[in-house]
């Protein structure tokens, strides 16, 4: 049984259609890939599915374990187990990462007790001890911020994970990180959709299936040896 | 004629009748005299907010709805549930040296503890302190003169109550001493005196929270804070205003810092409809130092005017003025940040901060920095930023699962983060309820 279904989805970004109908399930368990060249509407398929704003559902639908998701508002999707790794995530002024956590772990029904032994194992796990007392992505280069996110991801254990670009500007010692945790995650049980330019990262993780959108619809849908082809030859091969 | 009563013009004949019922010594009389002399000559500001709401013949200048009492029990019941609900005895025990508490014009509670008293330490109402210690006269309104504005005038023909602080040479007083005011009758003006003499080498933290329940007519709130921090001394002044939205918050507030000696001044104005507030450092010996610290939060149909003035006298001075205003609705604040270095002030440093946080389209601000350098061998920076909340910021952490509310509240708590922090703890979790309490009114 998927647990996240998206059934003929239009999205409009400033009255311009970039999402024309995609179609996808995601499994619990297992790693998802979504490809696609620049501009066929990865991110915007991820931001809409969160509730970002500006992102306008025209037609089609999206359920997490049977509930519609379009209508609730991003903190509700939250709620119910949605996360979305941005791939620009932006600075937080003043606020500290330990801080915020504890608030969206509460929301997550996470105790004060629960969260105080979760958040230091978690930390370390990812080594991010020099992360510790810095403000919620403020400064933070690149990759810093894509392990700053992936330490969220960890700690809300959400049902389904999205993961914009992962994997952009992070050095191979990070992405094996990053990698490590995805499996980690979809090993107890979470949904996971990776999306990426690079087949490079799928190549650490237990990918099960490869979605390829183009022009706002998913063109093909394969499994892993789908992301081999398209590194080898690029997008051409999808495109008839 | 007698003091208490309703509103009325403000008379000679009152403000004498006054100090008669007070029992105060002759010089406190004539000074009565002459600032009521002076209010009666003055002007309103010529700067600033609109104060034609504020109407000198419909205010009681003096009110005493209640008793002085030695037991918080004895307070009558309602006065009680409200000191609980704002948890003063609760902080009595744990976290302050003093405490006294003001209803109107005068003082009904107030303690200290047996070890700071026989620190030496004088910790008594304003009231009180005039009757036993002549010497007082040598401070009282040499700060600030009734002649600087109207306010400091009608204050000085007026002011009831209030707190003095000595603090003996040497002495280190490590735990906060707490005032705290609440204006209980409609219509009334509150004009306490807070005078601290902090001699040579000593130190002091001294807190003062002010709030009242809300009325149709106009109140007036005029405070004045004198302080006197000798060689060497350190005084911290905290305010925390919530005053409701009829309140006309009028202050005047100022601290003579003598050489190697630190003042600092931390405000967080929440309420009030008209604000006028601009704690002043004269940096009067070498070294001497002055942080004022300020965060303002403007709702709808308040305007916050508020500031700070360092005056460089002697050399090696520092003075760092930063402020956070946080603006929602049609709320308005002000910001003027004043640093004079004096001819010989050679070697000062100042540095002036103000940022401003607007939440809705509607919201005004204004930041008016004066920057004045008589000497070339001075460090002055000054910096100011206006901004918004992102779309952006908000998104991402309700895509954490934040409510819209909780990701406002937690965006405008970084902001302000910089003074928050030196806010003392109680304090700092009532203003984050208080914050996240209004973005949930105003979002629904």
């Amino acid at each position: 049984m998927p647990v996240l279904v998206v059934e003929d989805l239009h999205v409009s970004v400033g009255r311009e259609p970039i999402l024309r109908g995609v179609n996808l399930a995601l499994n619990p368990g297992r790693v998802h890939a979504l490809m696609g060249p620049n501009g066929s509407g990865k991110s915007t398929l991820a931001l809409s599915l969160a509730g970002g704003p500006g992102y306008e559902v025209t037609r089609g639908r999206a359920s997490l374990d049977g509930e519609d998701l379009l209508s609730l508002p991003p903190f509700e999707r939250a709620r119910k187990g949605l996360f979305l790794a941005f791939q620009y995530p932006p600075e937080i002024e003043g606020v500290s990462l330990r801080e915020f956590l504890r608030l969206a772990c509460a929301e997550r029904g996470q105790g004060f007790c629960e969260f105080h032994k979760s958040y230091p194992q978690a930390i370390s796990q990812l080594r991010m001890e020099a992360f510790d007392g810095r403000e919620l992505n403020v400064g933070y280069s690149g990759g810093e911020k894509k392990r700053a996110e992936l330490l969220q991801l960890y700690l809300l254990k959400p049902k389904v994970a999205l993961l914009d670009e992962p994997d952009s500007g992070v050095d191979v010692d990070a992405l094996r990180l990053i990698a490590g945790a995805i499996r980690t995650l979809a090993e107890s049980g979470a949904a996971v959709l990776i999306i990426t330019h690079y087949p490079r990262i799928l190549e650490h993780v237990p990918l099960s299936d490869v979605f390829v959108l183009d022009g706002g619809r998913i063109v093909e849908h394969g499994g892993p040896e789908l992301a081999h082809r398209i590194g080898e030859q690029g997008f051409e091969v999808v495109r008839r | 004629m007698t003091v208490q009563g309703s509103p009325r013009v403000l008379t000679r004949e009152f403000v004498e009748a006054l100090s008669v019922e007070k029992g105060e010594p002759t010089w406190m009389r004539a000074h009565r005299d002459r600032c009521f002399a002076v209010f009666e000559g003055a002007r309103l500001p010529r700067f600033g907010p609109d104060l034609s709401g504020l109407d000198f013949s419909d205010l009681s200048y003096y009110a005493r709805p209640v008793d002085p009492v030695k037991r918080w029990e004895d307070l009558p019941d309602e006065l009680r549930r409200t000191f609980n609900a704002l948890r003063l005895p609760e902080a009595e025990q744990k976290a302050l040296a003093g405490l006294g508490a003001q209803v109107d014009s005068e003082v009904v509670y107030r303690s200290l503890l047996d070890e700071v008293r026989a620190q030496g330490v004088i910790f008594a109402s304003m009231d009180t302190a005039v009757r036993e210690h002549p010497w007082i006269r040598d401070y009282f309104m040499k700060a600030i003169p009734a002649e600087d504005n109207k306010f400091a005038a009608l204050h000085g023909a007026v002011w009831s109550g209030g707190t003095f602080i000595w603090v003996p040479p040497g002495v280190e007083v490590s735990v906060p001493l707490q005032a705290y005011y609440r204006m209980q009758t409609e219509a009334v003006g509150q004009f306490e005196h807070t005078l601290i003499v902090a001699e040579p080498g000593s130190s002091v933290h001294y807190i003062e929270g002010c709030s009242a329940p809300r009325f149709a007519r106009s109140a007036l709130h005029s405070g004045m804070v004198e302080i006197f921090a000798k060689d060497g001394a350190k005084v911290r002044f905290t305010t925390i205003q919530n005053w409701s939205k009829n309140v006309y918050n009028l202050n005047n507030k100022r601290a003579l810092a003598h050489a190697g000696a630190t003042v600092d001044w931390v405000s967080g104005s929440l309420g009030s409809k008209v604000t006028m507030l601009y704690p002043t450092t004269v940096l009067l010996g070498p070294g001497a130092r002055t942080e004022n610290l300020s965060f303002t939060f403007s709702q709808d149909g308040m305007w916050l005017d508020s500031g700070a003035r360092a005056l460089h006298r002697a050399p090696d001075t520092t003075s760092r003025l930063i402020s956070r205003s946080v603006i929602q609705g049609s709320g308005k604040s002000v910001f003027r940040g004043t640093v004079h270095v004096y001819p010989h002030a050679k070697g000062s440093k100042a540095h002036v901060e103000c940022s401003t946080l607007l939440l809705t389209p509607d919201a005004k601000t204004e930041t008016i920095p004066i920057l004045n350098a008589e000497t070339d061998d001075v460090e002055l920076g000054h910096e100011a930023t206006v901004g918004r909340v992102s779309q952006d910021q908000l998104f991402y952490l309700m895509s954490r699962g934040l409510s819209q509310a909780q990701a406002m509240s937690l965006i405008v708590n970084g902001f302000v983060s910089p003074i928050l922090k030196e806010i003392p703890l109680e304090y700092s979790i009532e203003l984050k309820g208080l914050l996240e309490m209004s973005f949930e009114k105003a979002i629904g």
